[in-house]
């Protein structure tokens, strides 16, 4: 029996529909990708990586805002990732069934979606505003913050998927409830708890938004915490906004540093993910 | 008590030696992180509401219904921004549903199955893009691209017409409302697509198999079966990317405009909460300027947080029903 031809078209229309939308999607990520790498890759040159941020209207290097990002993320890390396995320990596993557990979890959702802005605000009023001045320590926090849920999320997501018959292994064996988290959970469940760290450094390594109030910038050289810290995003943020050419360049080059990083450090951890998963 | 009646782990002997105390210690440490969690959320309201109060007690209501925002004369309405927060998420929202949900059609349904998973990591890592490299190509090239070949067909096709031309009319210069809501909609694509296509593939086989059996295109299948099933998920996805969409900063502030301007074109440079704080607060030189975009920020906090557990709670429900527990 032939489908009247109204509905055939209905169908037709909804599929093209469908496909053109895939389409759009992939259009607009290599659109965005084509030119980070066409503007970038042309304006890559060794000096970016020897020399600092210059002054308006001349040419230089981000190897201060590189550092900075770099100090910044891995403090980010240090701060928020052993907290994000604590907590999320505490969900999966002494917490399973109160009711703290469930509410934390439920807000843990919430924070991992919040505004990162709202985050940056937080950390001004936190830090920068009792110490009354911009620092690094203060931008690194902000990130601690915005990584914390991620691994949060990704902790107990992990923990709960390793089977009950292996901790009551652990029990039988007369363990106590931390060494079987520690050494039994933890250890099978390491490989997705690092992807949630690594998928977390690389939300975190783009974020500007927070650091505008927090470590802000530096256009010279600064190892101090405790000072304004030279970082990549609010660097791109500034220098592309500003009204001058050899500023532009220099936020395409750092923008396509940025992208390459993120994009690498995403597939890297799918990859190994998909490994760890046919082990 | 005598030593048989009754199992006390702690006082075995081998578990007192391996550390009952440090199992206490433990679960305590690990509750603490997960108490973390919750005051830091609701830390953060607090300074939020702490951090605006001059701002609210000044203004008042007026913080809220006034478009008047002149930082000379100190005087602080927030109406502009917010109204460009909810225009340019509405456009995100009109643009990224019907492609999210299409996407998750393509990749269930239509895509060859070796496709599915590259295609689908490619949507996500839409996701993974920094925003603020959204924002840069957003004003570098999608900008330009708008002003040329975009506005000035919209204001010379639609701004004439009644009811909807004031919304397309005006200069086509790229930057404005319009071309935040599209950056912001390609944003949020991934985090709706993401949730639809899970759901989409959770429906149990056997409701769309006996809607072919009666017959069904693949359409009438989409329609009658999967989007009635997962309505309260997509619900709850569209939510999610509201909440997305509310809240981002960069994308928004490069490609807004960042004018205080009450305006009915879509195509006219406006401002959004976020991008106000974003551009404004370290310029901000008085106490009521900053309070001001703090108490913004509250709004935002606010706005979003009810956003977000409206999208978790129609989330969790859908769960649920797929037999989940989380």
């Amino acid at each position: 029996m032939a489908i009247p031809a109204r509905r055939r078209t209905a169908d037709v229309i909804a599929f093209m529909f469908a496909t053109l939308a895939t389409l759009l999607g992939l259009v607009f990520l290599f659109w965005i990708l084509w030119m980070t790498l066409r503007e970038g890759a042309a304006s890559l040159s060794p000096r970016l990586f020897t020399e600092m941020t210059p002054p308006p209207g001349e040419s230089g290097g981000i190897l201060n805002a590189l550092y900075g990002s770099f100090v910044m993320i891995a403090l980010g890390v240090v701060i928020g990732a052993p907290i994000g396995v604590a907590a999320g320990t505490y969900l999966a596993e002494h917490g399973r069934h109160s009711r703290v557990a469930a509410v934390s979890s439920f807000i843990n959702d919430i924070l991992l979606s919040a505004p990162s802005i709202v985050i940056g605000l937080f950390v001004y009023e936190l830090v920068v505003k009792p110490f009354g001045h911009f620092s690094g320590f203060a931008g690194a926090l902000s990130l601690a913050i915005i990584l914390l849920p991620i691994v949060v999320r990704t902790t107990e997501e992990s923990l709960r998927l390793i089977p009950d018959t292996m901790r009551e292994a652990g029990f039988a064996l007369g363990l106590p409830r931390w060494r079987v988290t520690r050494h039994i959970l933890y250890k099978a469940a390491m490989s997705a708890i690092v992807t949630g760290v690594l998928l977390g450094v690389a939300r975190i390594a783009g974020e500007t938004a927070p650091l505008l109030f927090t470590a802000l910038n530096n256009q010279f050289w600064s190892a101090d915490l405790n000072a304004p810290l030279a970082n990549l995003p609010v660097v791109i943020f500034q220098y592309a906004m500003s009204p001058y050419d050899e500023w532009h360049t220099l936020a395409w080059a750092a923008a396509f540093v940025l992208t390459a990083f993120v994009l690498i450090l995403n597939i890297l951890v799918r990859l190994l993910a998909r490994k760890g998963r046919y082990r | 008590m005598t030593a048989a009646s009754t199992f006390d782990p702690s006082s075995s002997p081998v578990v007192k030696k391996s550390g009952a105390g440090a199992d206490r210690l433990f679960e305590l440490i690990t509750a603490g992180a997960a108490w973390f969690v919750l005051i830091l959320l609701v830390a953060i309201a607090i300074s939020m509401a702490w951090g605006g109060r001059l701002a609210f007690h000044t203004f008042s209501w007026r913080f809220i219904t006034s478009a008047d925002w002149d930082a000379v004369g100190g005087h602080f309405g927030a109406l502009v921004p917010i109204y460009g927060t909810l225009v340019t998420s509405a456009i995100a929202l009109i643009i990224a549903v019907p492609v999210s949900i299409g996407i998750a059609l393509f990749l269930t349904d239509i895509a060859p199955r070796w496709s599915r998973a590259p295609i689908a990591v490619a949507i996500e890592l839409l996701a993974a893009i920094p925003s603020i490299i959204y924002g840069m190509w957003g004003l570098f090239v999608f900008a330009p691209f708008m002003a040329t070949h975009v506005e000035p067909w919209l204001s010379d096709h639609l701004g004439n017409k009644a009811i909807i031309g004031p919304l397309f009319s005006g200069p086509p210069i790229g930057i404005g409302m319009l071309t935040a809501g599209i950056v912001l909609g390609i944003m949020v694509i991934p985090f709706i697509a993401a949730v639809a296509r899970e759901v989409f593939s959770a429906v149990p086989p056997p409701l769309r198999e006996s809607a072919v059996a009666l017959g069904s295109t693949r359409w009438e299948v989409l329609k009658s079966v999967t989007l009635p099933y997962t309505r309260s998920a997509l619900i709850g996805a569209v939510f999610l990317g509201l909440g997305r969409a509310l809240g981002e900063t960069m994308a928004v502030t490069f490609v807004l405009g960042n004018a205080h301007d009450l305006s009915g074109s879509l195509l006219m440079p406006s401002n959004s909460i976020a991008a106000a704080i974003a551009n404004e607060f370290t310029e901000a030189d008085t106490d009521l300027y900053r309070s001001s975009l703090i108490a913004l920020g509250f709004l935002l906090f606010v706005v979003t947080f009810i956003v977000l557990t409206i999208a978790k709670l129609l989330l969790l429900r859908i769960n649920k029903q797929m037999g989940r527990t989380h």
